[in-house]
């Protein structure tokens, strides 16, 4: 019987540490800009809360109803453009990501990845 | 006896694989079930002997061929008890069989027309009737589905009106394993005057479907998912309806003879098939066909219900599980669950770790994952291949899941 303590973690460290404990999940009750938007594969919801402030990213937060993969990059674009200016926010790619994610990710979870990028895109687009 | 398993495992070649180390455990047959040996093989000697396009080639092998395709269509015919050979249509699957039947049903439809459906209707059976509604003025009504996961029969006979045109079911769900009463509802439906479809994807496979006993107009089912290949559907249509509707794709193969600005349409089922047909699916389909008629499809139905007793009873068990679906009666060859604290692709990618291939997600009927609060589940299905050791391999791996992450 393989027992819990046997498995081979899954994911690698950083997702499954932020999929446990997001660090930007909550409410953003000033939030100026606010997207949400679905990953039509599976059907996981983020929604995404920006402070905008005088052409920059005061505070950023998230929300969401996803994989731990996607909980993960949410938690990670959160975090990686918050105080940006909002063309360097705007910039952030999938590889910026993926470096902080530190994981093989398969093409067919690519989009768990990606979904909250294409939030942040249409929080900053207005 | 053997048991249905031990008997069939060599005839499957996929079986021989192993996945991350593991020997793979396939549990995802409602989404498309493997191929026995005898299903390659004959698309494979087709292709290497006798391909050549269908109807009209006069040589050797396209007689081969022709004969060999419309074979496939008495088999077909053979193995659902259809009593005329022309209600049998050949499709690419049964989303293009309910897309056909919504398009040209739909040309009929009036603005103050309703659609019944179900809210546990996988998305094949729900868009192709938004979009005939939408261009036709139609409403699309659903019958609500209890907290047991069975329809709510009492909100279907009060959804049942004059103004049903079309009641389109499905026959076993795709999510919750539930067998709706299909020809008691197709019975009613028609005594008020509808037209009457059923997605039959996920039963053709586990039961044996007597499609007359069924009392509908119209009955779909795809080939890959009773052990055949891609590519190739089934739909089934009263001889008596068919002959009325009106073909809504043009091409080859659907007319008798073509003038510049009309033409007559082909005898039945020709006149639904426009263009060169899928040939080597449809030896695939005999193939398929006839290994599952020398199972026996009322061993099949037991063997998928036996392991799914097996897996409703195993999972259930654990207290950070929750299982979904009717917990008395028969239900289909499938079981959906969740693990508390886990989203079901995770759950998927877990288990896939250890050679398990489940399905999770919507399982495309985010209408009932609605009615269940939930974004998706994960999804075990069982094909007559799947043994019991395999299940619990399942119940296994899943237990002290929720802390895997």
């Amino acid at each position: 019987m393989t027992g819990v303590a046997e498995r081979p973690p899954l994911y690698g460290e950083v997702i499954r540490e932020r999929w446990r404990r997001p660090r930007r999940r909550g409410e953003l009750a000033d939030a100026t800009r606010v997207a949400e938007d679905v990953n039509p594969l599976c059907g996981d919801r983020v929604r995404l809360m920006v402070a905008l402030d005088d052409g920059h990213l005061r505070a950023v937060r998230f929300l969401g109803d996803s994989c731990a993969i996607c909980t993960a990059s949410a938690d990670v674009v959160a975090e990686l453009v918050e105080g940006r200016e909002t063309a360097a926010a705007a910039a952030l790619t999938a590889r910026d990501v993926l470096d902080v994610l530190q994981a093989d990710i398969r093409p067919t979870r690519m989009r768990c990845v990606t979904l909250p990028l294409t939030v942040l895109g249409q929080a900053l687009a207005g | 006896m053997m048991r249905l398993d031990e008997q069939t495992r060599p005839d499957f070649p996929i079986l021989e694989r192993v996945v991350n180390g593991h020997p793979l455990t396939y549990l995802d047959s409602a989404a498309s079930s493997q191929k026995p040996r005898t299903v390659i093989e004959a698309m494979a000697r087709y292709y290497e002997r006798s391909h050549a396009n269908v109807h009209r080639s006069i040589h050797t092998l396209g007689e081969e061929a022709t004969e060999l395709y419309e074979t496939a269509r008495d088999r077909v015919q053979r193995f659902v008890g259809a009593e005329h050979r022309e209600e049998i249509v050949f499709t690419r699957g049964t989303t293009d069989g309910l897309n056909l039947l919504a398009d040209a049903v739909g040309h009929t439809l009036r603005a103050g027309d309703e659609i019944l459906i179900t809210e546990m209707e996988h998305h094949s059976n729900i868009i192709p009737w938004q979009m005939a509604a939408r261009a036709s003025g139609a409403a699309v009504r659903a019958v609500p589905v209890t907290a047991g996961g069975t329809l709510d029969l009492e909100a279907f006979a009060r959804l049942l009106g004059p103004r049903t045109r079309v009641l389109a079911l499905t026959h076993v769900s795709n999510v919750l394993g539930t067998i709706n009463p299909v020809a008691d509802l197709c019975r009613r439906a028609r005594a008020a005057g509808a037209l009457t479809v059923v997605d039959g994807a996920q039963a053709v496979p586990h039961m044996p479907v007597d499609i007359p006993l069924l009392d509908c107009d119209f009955y779909v089912f795809s080939g890959h998912k009773i052990l055949g290949p891609t590519g190739i559907g089934v739909l089934w249509g009263r001889r008596a309806v068919l002959e009325r509707l009106e073909p809504t794709r043009g091409g080859g193969e659907m007319i008798k003879e073509v003038w510049l600005d009309h033409a007559q349409w082909n005898d039945l089922p020709w006149r639904f098939e426009p263009g060169t047909p899928p040939i080597a699916e449809a030896v695939g389909l005999t193939a398929a066909v006839e290994y599952l008629e020398k199972l026996g499809m009322e061993r099949v139905r037991e063997h998928g219900a036996e392991l799914t007793r097996q897996a409703v009873e195993a999972l259930a068990a654990l207290p950070e599980v929750i299982v979904y679906g009717p917990r008395t009666g028969e239900r289909g060859a499938l079981v959906s669950f969740s693990v508390a604290g886990l989203h079901p692709h995770d759950v998927a990618a877990l288990l896939d770790a250890e050679g398990i291939a489940v399905r999770a997600g919507h399982h495309c009927a985010q209408p009932l994952m609605r009615c269940f609060g939930v974004v998706g589940t994960t999804r075990a299905s069982f094909s007559v291949f799947n043994s019991p050791g395999e299940v619990t391999r399942l119940a296994t791996a899943v237990t002290g899941l929720s802390s895997a992450l």
